[in-house]
């Protein structure tokens, strides 16, 4: 029993990490841009796609540094020539527009690589249990939770000891004021836009050596990352991060009790959340 | 201003007079009485919508869980409870109805995109029930082995079960009702309000409006109208499938109002006509039709903003 507990609980907080990396990069596009990115599991679907494509020519490693830099770049392009045009118009508009994206993308992952799941290789070595008592303990999985460590941990650098992470933050404040103080808006927005869809397609890589690739891995995935964001609080990237890994870990263990209600908890969570501290756990007052 | 109303007057006897003949030419146009009826209840619901996204101005992105709602309710009270259409439609809205003032307390206090992000995220947790409760809901076939059963009047009968045509009208006298009542709704005093929030907010806040009361109350109607609309939908097709309350599936609501025209009363009408005759052919004509109906959305938004009738309208004052 305590096995089969802790079984879950890394389950949940590897689904967790999923959930948070990409809930904060949606959380930094929503603050700046003030644009929910319906289209970011879309970009997490190409990442992992493009990994498994690559992965025969430049095998694993090469395939986890490249794809996701190249999803950044298609999220940059993106950016610039369609999701640029609808900022300070009515919110409504970049919010179908992302969906619209979404639909795109799912259906044109589907068109190219086909509806069936699909397998992707993860080196044999890290598929192999560290223990024979934990067999669950992957060192696929431990490698995994190691590396969202490193870059969430570069992405808190970057946001709080470099020039480009506080004009990020102050945008989020009061982006007229940095306008006027001569930092260039749209290639702020843009870059801002790059770090999240870079997450995004990590996410998409390390997924599908966990969770297999189909074209609605990311669909499935974004909603709980919603939930994080309401959980953690909007506008705190460590509420962030703590919302998805609190689901992730909340999910994991009602699967052992009650597995029908796996997905029903957090939203029960996120009710929670919203009665007793409407702004989210870490999140200020006041801002929505 | 007699010209205005002299516009809205015709607009709305072209309105009346197409819905109303639309069994008698719809064959004409390549088209079948059933896709009439569907066009029929997604108006109803993309009007219903607007009642809260346009006339309100509240962002609202998780309608569709109310809409499946409404359709739930209705299959599960003929199939288990009751064979009776009447009572199943009731049973349906009071669902949506009851739901949507439930959650309500838990958003009305938010604003915007987050507004939005939280009413989908909630709606998912109606597809997670439907699509995990096997038993009672058919899981992921959807619920089956119910049919919509005849209306008995009292002097007579109705064949809506086999009769497409009656079905047809059936759903356009209700159609008319729950539009009639969203248009009084909107002229009184009431509907005023919430134009003014939409308008300005803090204004009305200081001119001593209960903002996050009345945006409870455009919520709860919106939302019962939803139902309603879900509930005729089940009816139409004898089945209701749980991805009609996917998230995915509000979307295609707002893109309809969009489409068609938020600021206009009629204009979801016309951007449901548009979309479900678009996505009945596109699903004909290739496999690929989800990314042609994203295409439409992006289209729409960079540029038609203003839909079908906000093109007409701008023509018109100028």
């Amino acid at each position: 029993m305590t096995q089969l507990i802790l079984f879950n609980v890394m389950n949940g907080l590897i689904i967790g990490a999923f959930y948070a990396l990409m809930a904060i990069g949606l959380s930094l596009i929503m603050s700046l841009s003030d644009v929910i990115n319906f289209a970011h599991g879309g970009f997490l679907a190409v990442g992992a796609y493009l990994a498994y494509t690559m992965t025969p020519y430049i095998g694993f490693w090469g395939g986890l540094i490249v794809a996701p830099l190249l999803t950044a770049v298609l999220g940059l392009i993106v950016e610039k020539f369609l999701i640029s045009r609808v900022y300070g118009r009515d919110p409504l508009y970049s919010l179908l527009l992302t969906f619209g994206l979404a639909f795109i993308f799912e259906d044109g992952t589907r068109y190219i690589w086909g509806a069936q799941s699909l397998p992707y290789q993860v080196p044999g070595w890290l598929m192999s249990p560290l223990s024979s008592s934990l067999f669950f303990l992957t060192g696929y999985r431990v490698f995994m939770i190691f590396l969202i460590v490193v870059v969430v941990g570069g992405l808190f650098f970057i946001m709080t000891r470099t020039r480009l992470g506080l004009r990020i933050r102050a945008g989020t404040l009061d982006l007229e004021t940095v306008s006027v103080l001569g930092v260039n808006v749209r290639v702020l927005r843009n870059l801002n836009f790059g770090i999240g869809i870079y997450l995004a397609g990590l996410a998409g890589v390390l997924a599908a050596g966990q969770l297999g690739l189909q074209p609605t891995i990311g669909a499935s995935l974004i909603m709980p990352s919603f939930v994080a964001i309401i959980i953690g609080g909007l506008g705190s990237l460590t509420g962030t991060l703590l919302g998805g890994l609190l689901i992730g870990v909340a999910s994991g263990v009602t699967a052992v009790f009650l597995p029908s209600a796996t997905e029903a908890v957090m939203y029960v969570m996120m009710a929670a959340v919203l009665l007793i501290r409407p702004q989210g756990l870490l999140g200020e007052e006041g801002r929505f | 201003m007699g010209n205005l109303d002299l516009r809205k007057q015709s607009t709305n006897l072209i309105v009346c007079a197409l819905l109303l003949t639309l069994p008698f030419w719809i064959d004409h146009v390549g088209s079948y009485i059933q896709l009439g009826t569907q066009i029929v209840v997604m108006a109803l619901a993309a009007m219903a919508l607007n009642f809260l996204l346009g006339y309100t101005g509240v962002l609202s992105f998780g309608h569709a869980a109310y809409f499946g709602l409404g359709a739930y309710g209705t299959g599960m009270t003929i199939r288990y409870l009751l064979p009776s259409t009447g009572v199943g439609i009731l049973v349906g809205t009071l669902v949506g109805a009851l739901a949507a003032a439930v959650i309500g307390p838990m958003i009305v206090r938010l604003r915007g995109v987050y507004f939005a992000m939280v009413t989908i995220a909630f709606g998912q947790v109606f597809y997670f029930i439907a699509f995990r409760w096997n038993d009672v809901t058919g899981g992921d076939d959807g619920l089956t082995n119910w049919k919509r059963m005849p209306i008995d009047l009292g002097f007579t009968t109705v064949d809506i079960q086999h009769n497409a045509t009656a079905f047809y009208y059936f759903v356009l006298v209700i159609f008319a009702v729950a539009v009639a009542l969203m248009a009084f709704l909107l002229r009184s005093p009431f509907g005023r309000t919430l134009i003014a929030i939409r308008e300005n907010e803090r204004r009305a806040r200081f001119m001593g409006v209960n903002v996050n009361f009345h945006i409870w109350m455009s919520w709860v109607i919106s939302c019962t109208f939803m139902a309603l609309a879900g509930s005729l939908s089940s009816l139409l097709n004898n089945f209701v499938d749980p991805r009609s309350l996917f998230w995915t599936q509000s979307g295609t609501f707002v893109i309809m109002c969009v489409m068609g025209g938020m600021r206009s009363f009629w204009g979801p009408l016309v951007g449901a006509a548009i979309f479900v005759a678009l996505q009945d052919y596109l699903s004909s004509a290739t496999p690929n039709w989800q990314s042609f109906v994203g295409l439409v959305f992006v289209i729409v938004v960079l540029f038609f903003p203003r839909g079908v009738m906000g093109i007409f309208r701008r023509k018109a004052t100028e």
